[in-house]
């Protein structure tokens, strides 16, 4: 007999990777002046781009670490078309005239600010993506300097390193998780496509790759070109959440904060991105009251600057020394159970209930360890030899 | 323009060239080995800097002496480094690596912060360094003299050590194949440990001149300097210890010339011209400058 396991229970799932999210999205978008609801939009954001970072870096195989300069590119093109012309005449008055009386649907200022961030990835991957190695990682990092650069320089365009204030708080709870479950879905579908299987496929040997027909330079640019894209939006998301918009936000700190996330929660799996997004967004604001001071255990503490980012980079080193992989491996049942039927019908399924059940029972009588030893799943079902 | 003016700029270029070359050395020696950027190598010449500064508080002590027991501290941390952070994962990939070193440019980084404030503070060299001379038509200042004085030293007595020496054969076997030379009998922790220690020695030579020339430190000081000296050894060509040196000079001298004679409205893109280069050498010449016909090695 097959013995059942928690991971068998459909209506877990359920209860636990939509509903439960759902809920606190619920929460957090019912009380949007709270502090710790405030947060679950920076979860949410961090999510998307921990998820489009993995398909860079986890299923292709190449690294970057400068998407905080794609993201640069899509608050600010975003931006362009969501700010009212008085104030793009008063803080960026060297663009074009059509473009600051321009005003767009804030989705459709984020994907023109997403198609942006693609045509800079096209720019810069097309010759760096040819060759091995760490060539991606050192130049994207220099791209965050030329983008920097250049949102500082160019005052007419950018206001210069003052940045530009008051965009509209558009992006609220709703329209980041939708995003963010769009994004899920669409990156979910894309890795268990062929195009996503040939990407997993470079990335463990690229030769055999290209023996089986995938062409190595395409595939590289295209998967880069998804990833800015996906990370351009974000970026407006994350402008329009701050209402600020700045060269120094979109800097080495963001960059290696979302590389950071995206190795603690696994970066080859997109469900990765969920417990990494979450913890990233919570744990700093946990260990902010050091640095200024806090009372712990009738102790009073000294102030510590940069403490929390110390424990961050500690609990970094600590999770790449003992589980490698991230918290979630190669697992994708978190993603797999918002996006499968099974977990949306098994509600009306007597069957599913009666699992719970056994799934308690097996847990109880001890009986998931011996099942490990004999597998009696595959014995059973083996036809017998003649 | 006058020519006085262009020999200035590249006398600057050849200072902050030197200190690029210094640390590309050691970024170039770990890269060779062990394909591994280190970024916390930047931040090792961080901790020589705050080093000196503290041990020159302190009074009393000799600035020759200050400086060797500087060294070797950047030599303590960088090997305690390598043993914790990077020797287990060496098993693993590119990337752990990697991120591995960026989290221990963090955590160096943030402990400065913590000892000493993120604030910025005064660093000031001993008269006799800094006073002036005038050679022909530019300025230089004894420890500018010095230090090309030491650059020089140091590349020869660097060359020789790997060129002639037992070790340096080593080395050299290691950056070539790893593997192969584990199986030849070469003590390969050993080696590796060996390029810390030059290489971190070196950082904490270059930040007493990328401080003496700037007069003020910061924790973050040494991140930008060191990505820079990687560009420096790529540009040059990565694993050749004479490549990183003239991508050093090289990308200080291309630095400074555009910072001092291209029009004022675009030398505020100084930081973003070396990244440019880098990207633009790279389209035509994959391996550096120097590179030669070698493989792309992965």
């Amino acid at each position: 007999m097959r013995t059942t396991t928690f991971k068998d229970c459909n209506i877990l799932r359920l209860l636990v990777f939509v509903i439960l999210p759902l809920c606190a999205i619920v929460y957090g978008a019912s009380h949007p002046s709270g502090y710790y609801a405030g947060l679950i939009n920076l979860a949410g954001i961090y999510i998307i781009l921990v998820a489009s970072l993995n398909l860079v870096n986890g299923f292709s195989g190449m690294f970057s670490m400068g998407h905080a300069a794609f993201m640069a590119i899509g608050a600010y093109i975003s931006a362009f078309f969501t700010l009212t012309p008085a104030q793009k005449m008063a803080s960026t008055p060297g663009l074009p005239e059509w473009l600051i009386n321009a005003n767009l649907p804030f989705v459709v200022a984020l994907i023109i600010g997403g198609a942006c961030a693609v045509v800079v990835a096209l720019i810069i991957g097309y010759p760096v993506l040819r060759f091995k190695g760490h060539y991606l990682s050192i130049v994207t990092l220099g791209l965050i300097v030329i983008v920097r650069a250049v949102l500082d320089n160019e005052g007419e365009y950018t206001n210069g390193a003052r940045g530009i204030t008051g965009l509209p708080p558009k992006s609220n709870t709703v329209v980041i998780f939708i995003i963010m479950a769009i994004v899920l879905y669409f990156l979910f579908r894309l890795i268990r496509s062929q195009y996503g299987r040939g990407l997993i496929a470079m990335r463990d040997d690229d030769v055999a790759a290209q023996t089986l027909g995938i062409n190595l330079a395409s595939k590289k640019l295209s998967a880069f070109c998804i990833s800015a894209f996906i990370t351009g939006m974000a970026g407006g998301l994350f402008g329009h959440m701050q209402s600020v918009i700045s060269g120094k936000f979109y800097y080495f700190d963001l960059s290696f904060r979302v590389v950071q996330t995206s190795i603690i929660g696994g970066m080859f799996s997109l469900s990765g991105a969920v417990p990494g997004g979450i913890i990233m967004a919570y744990l700093p604001e946990v260990l902010a009251p050091l640095e200024t001071g806090v009372k712990l255990f009738g102790h009073q503490l000294p102030e510590m600057y940069g403490a929390s980012n110390l424990i961050m980079a500690i609990i970094l080193i600590l999770i790449i020394i003992f589980r490698r992989q991230g918290l979630m491996g190669e697992h994708e049942f978190i993603v797999e159970s918002m996006f499968s039927k099974d977990t949306y019908t098994s509600l009306f399924k007597k069957e599913e209930y009666l699992n719970i059940g056994r799934a308690f029972r097996d847990l109880f009588t001890g009986k998931w360890r011996k099942s490990k030893k004999a597998l009696p799943e595959d014995i059973d079902n083996t036809p017998p030899v003649v | 323009m006058t020519s006085s003016y262009f020999l200035s700029q590249l006398m600057n270029g050849l200072k902050i060239g030197s200190v690029y070359a210094i640390v590309a050395i050691g970024y170039s020696m770990v890269y060779g080995i062990l394909r591994l950027i280190n970024f916390a190598h930047g931040d090792i010449l961080t901790v020589g800097v705050y080093s000196i500064l503290t041990l020159m508080a302190f009074g009393g002590l000799p600035l020759w002496l200050i400086i060797i027991i500087s060294i070797c501290i950047s030599i303590g941390v960088g090997v305690m480094v390598e043993r914790f952070a990077y020797r287990p994962l060496r098993s693993s990939g590119e990337e752990t690596t990697l991120i591995s070193s960026l989290a221990v440019s963090s955590i160096l980084q943030n402990v400065i912060m913590m000892i000493f404030s993120p604030q910025k503070k005064a660093f000031h060299l001993p008269e006799y360094l800094t006073a002036l001379h005038k050679v022909g038509s530019v300025t230089l200042s004894t420890m500018n003299i010095i230090t090309f004085i030491a650059v020089f030293v140091i590349l020869v007595i660097l060359s020789i050590v790997i060129k002639r020496t037992s070790m340096g054969m080593a080395m050299r076997a290691c950056s070539d194949n790893l593997t192969a030379s584990r199986l030849m009998g070469i003590d390969v922790n050993k080696i590796i440990v060996m390029a810390f220690v030059i290489g971190c020695g070196l950082a904490c030579v270059a930040g007493l001149m990328l401080a003496g020339e700037y007069k003020t430190i910061e924790p973050m000081m040494g991140f930008v300097p060191g990505l820079k000296a990687f560009c420096a050894a790529v540009l040059g060509g990565i694993g050749s210890l004479s490549g990183a040196v003239a991508g050093g000079f090289i990308l200080g001298i291309a630095e400074m010339l555009f910072a001092g004679l291209m029009p004022t409205s675009i030398t505020p893109y100084r930081e973003a011209f070396v990244f440019v280069l880098l990207i633009i050498v790279l389209l035509f010449k994959p391996n550096g400058i120097f590179g030669g016909k070698e493989a792309n090695k992965s």
